[in-house]
């Protein structure tokens, strides 16, 4: 089925199979931050933003993208930058592999929610599984990143 | 692995349930559970160009499409209202924001799924379901009935004036629960519990002794507790005994009549 998705605003047109998954779709164009990690839509590594809302790519058909607007974390560097160096700076977690997918979801966390409490970060990020670490490192980085913001606009 | 020869986004009910009754079509919701599978679908009827996705508020009920998504339910704030808070509470255990922003109403409700928290919520606040052909029955009903291949268009939640409470345990975060109860009582209805995660699908068990009819007491609440627990039928699985579930069904039953009692916050 002939699909047009924009991905990080670049219109990309392809035939693509029915059963075609848009984390398969989206590997398949470049964007390799977004991760495989279960296989059960349970971790939250393959999130991506559709419509400007997250979701788990590994769980969407690509057919159903089709006319939509896609982001993954290679079109969101300058977000990504700023409050990854926070995550980085608590040496938060050990391998990373996890990182892509919990970047996602703390901007679409952070656009919806820009000062949220310790508990509404908690329950805004349980479904992204870091397998190394306790989530402590990452708390902690994602507290810092606020109040550095808050200072920023204030 | 699921594999999808055809994929359809229906353009009316009337080609999705006819496209439906072959047995080798399938309607998807979210997807999520369909993906675990290893189904070979001939053909994936898609819902979602038909605008069943809004929640319609009117002045006795909600309307809810099929095909809003668990998110939609949790965020709306009409439904936080009239369910006293338990909406989102039966919610935001479900694994993450991303699958819930993904996993429909329908797909949750028509799976009849024994691990379903909707299912469960839904049941205890008096839902009832729209079929394509089948019409409009209780969720009691439609939850007792084996799959078939009618179409599930929206479910109705009527707003009674009353309180609710919603109760879950979990193993883990975010897994499924190993019990899940729902406690409703209206200024016009009887009190009522729904119990799922047995482990098998949510069922009904309203206060037909009165046990709560002169108010909520811990007394009350105990014995409507003992009442429920022993009236739902438990079972075994790799997350619990039947033995525990039965424990755990009297216990979160007590804790939602003492909520809705106000006697805990």
């Amino acid at each position: 089925m002939k699909i047009t998705v924009t991905v990080n605003g670049r219109k990309i047109q392809e035939d693509a199979a029915c059963d075609l998954l848009l984390i398969d779709f989206l590997r398949a164009h470049g964007c390799l931050s977004v991760k495989r990690g279960c296989e059960t839509s349970n971790c939250g590594l393959c999130t991506v933003m559709l419509d400007g809302r997250p979701v788990l790519s590994c769980s969407v058909l690509a057919v159903r993208a089709d006319g939509r607007r896609v982001e993954t974390l290679e079109g969101l560097q300058e977000e990504a930058e700023e409050f990854g160096a926070f995550i980085a700076d608590q040496g938060a977690e050990q391998c990373g592999f996890c990182n892509p997918g919990l970047m996602m979801n703390a901007i679409a966390l952070f656009r919806e929610n820009p000062e949220p409490e310790e508990e509404e970060i908690k329950e805004y990020l349980a479904g992204n599984l870091c397998r190394c670490s306790g989530y402590e490192g990452q708390l902690r980085g994602i507290q810092a990143y606020l109040a550095w913001k808050k200072g920023v606009r204030s | 692995m699921l594999t999808i020869q055809n994929y359809v986004k229906a353009e009316s009910l009337e080609q999705a349930y006819e496209l439906n009754q072959k047995k080798s079509s399938r309607i998807i919701g979210g997807m999520l559970w369909l993906k675990m599978s290893r189904m070979r679908v001939q053909t994936a009827i898609d819902l979602s160009g038909l605008g069943l996705d809004t929640i319609e508020e009117e002045e006795d009920s909600f309307r809810i499409g099929s095909m809003v998504s668990l998110r939609q339910l949790e965020q709306h704030p009409g439904l936080a209202q009239s369910t006293d808070g338990s909406m989102r509470e039966c919610l935001r255990h479900i694994v993450g924001v991303q699958f819930r922003n993904l996993a429909t109403l329908g797909g949750s409700i028509f799976g009849r799924f024994g691990f379903s928290d909707v299912l469960t919520e839904f049941m205890a606040l008096g839902a009832e379901v729209e079929l394509y052909r089948g019409g409009r029955i209780s969720l009691e009903q439609f939850a007792a009935m084996p799959a078939d291949r009618d179409i599930l268009v929206r479910v109705i939640l009527p707003k009674e004036p009353g309180r609710c409470s919603y109760q879950s345990l979990r193993n883990s975060s975010t897994d499924f629960p190993v019990l899940a109860c729902a406690v409703c009582a209206g200024e016009n209805r009887a009190a009522a519990a729904a119990v799922g995660a047995r482990p098998g699908r949510a069922v009904l068990v309203r206060d037909e002794e009165g046990i709560l009819s002169a108010g909520i007491t811990e007394k009350s609440a105990e014995e409507f507790g003992a009442y429920a627990a022993a009236k739902i039928r438990t079972g075994s699985n790799m997350r619990a005994g039947a033995g525990y579930r039965k424990h755990l069904a009297q216990v979160l039953v007590k804790r939602a009549c003492l909520e809705i009692g106000g006697m805990q916050g």
